[in-house]
């Protein structure tokens, strides 16, 4: 409840306050973006599965944005930027997929 | 499916699995604060980063390598286009200059039709000259002495002639005798004579008065002449149009 609390708070203050994102982290910041949402799957899929741990996902959220973000700006430095960036977006939409998928089977039983 | 209960990979997600004891829980803990701060940070990113989207160029989130190949092909379509404005340019100056060409010659053209019409008396002319009057009570000044004085002033450099505002002189313009009068170019002149001439009027007047001239002549004859220099003689008669039967352009 205060989780789902905490994103609408989260929503409502990048609406109000329109922030720019500064231009040094302008390439990385989507990739971060869906990196968290793959923990954010992954922490909800635990939490019906009943093995949630809120240290956990803290630890796999703050991961999993620096490693991402690590890469794409290891693939700038490399010149490959655009490929592994890719690379990057394509697993964990896989993981965001599947995570979804186990949600969908807790959920609707199907 | 091997995944139905247990996550895919359990990279990073083998202490979820660990911590079994501990989820579930319900109340307000640090924990679950933590948990919402970092669900805000999500949302707060994710807005950010839709709003960046949908605002910015799309060339500001670009990657280097896209840039420099849109910079190339700028570049290229560029000097494209500035190969196709100095083409451009070149033909506009071909143009100008063909113009220009086209209307001096056109200014030429006209300038010799003027010039022309004048000489042939197709139209009137106007400008300073001498107007010589030509009294013979007695009838005995004819076809030759007329061409005499029509001759005497074309050597003076008269530019139009026409005698008694009725006749044009020009190049082949004929005189002849006939009963009465003089027939120039068919159309019969009777005493008093009034030629017109445009020239320099100093030169013509000088011509028509010399010794032994025209004057002399027309004296001996019993006539009488009065030649008056003006600064501006009206040439109002047409030459007879004369369009040729036999000649054509020599080449």
């Amino acid at each position: 409840m205060i989780a789902a609390l905490g994103l609408v708070v989260g929503i409502v203050l990048g609406i109000l306050l329109q922030p720019s994102v500064p231009l040094a982290l302008q390439p990385y910041l989507p990739i971060a973006v869906v990196a968290a949402l793959d923990a954010t799957f992954g922490a909800l899929r635990a939490y019906l599965d009943g093995v949630f741990d809120d240290r956990v996902f803290f630890v796999s959220f703050l991961s999993n944005v620096v490693i991402a973000a690590l890469i794409v700006y290891l693939g700038d430095r490399l010149g490959v930027g655009n490929q592994l960036s890719t690379g990057v977006v394509v697993v964990l939409g896989i993981r965001i997929f599947t995570n979804v998928a186990a949600i969908r089977r807790h959920i609707f039983h199907a | 499916m091997p995944d139905h209960a247990r996550p895919p990979d359990g990279t990073d997600r083998p202490a979820e699995s660990a911590g079994v004891g501990a989820g579930r829980t319900r109340r307000p803990s640090r924990g679950s604060l933590l948990v919402a701060l970092l669900l805000a940070l999500l949302g707060f990113a994710m807005v950010v980063q839709l709003r960046t989207t949908a605002s910015s160029t799309p060339y500001a989130g670009a990657r280097r390598d896209d840039l420099v190949q849109l910079l190339d092909s700028l570049d290229s379509a560029s000097s494209r286009a500035e190969s196709q404005i100095s083409d451009l340019q070149a033909t506009q100056r071909q143009l100008e200059g063909s113009s220009t060409k086209t209307r001096s010659a056109l200014q030429q053209a006209r300038k010799e039709a003027t010039t022309l019409a004048i000489l042939s008396g197709s139209i009137g002319a106007t400008g300073p000259g001498v107007e010589i009057r030509i009294d013979d009570p007695a009838g005995q000044v004819g076809a030759a002495t007329m061409l005499n004085v029509v001759e005497e002033l074309r050597d003076a450099g008269a530019e139009a002639i026409q005698v008694n505002d009725s006749v044009r002189v020009v190049a082949q313009t004929y005189f002849a005798d006939t009963v009465n009068a003089i027939s120039i170019d068919g159309t019969p002149v009777t005493a008093p004579y009034t030629l017109k001439a445009v020239g320099d009027p100093q030169t013509l007047s000088v011509a028509a008065s010399f010794p032994g001239g025209l004057k002399d002549v027309v004296e001996s004859l019993g006539g009488s002449v009065s030649v008056t220099p003006m600064d501006r003689v009206d040439i109002t008669a047409l030459s007879v149009r004369r369009d040729p039967d036999y000649a054509v352009p020599a080449s």
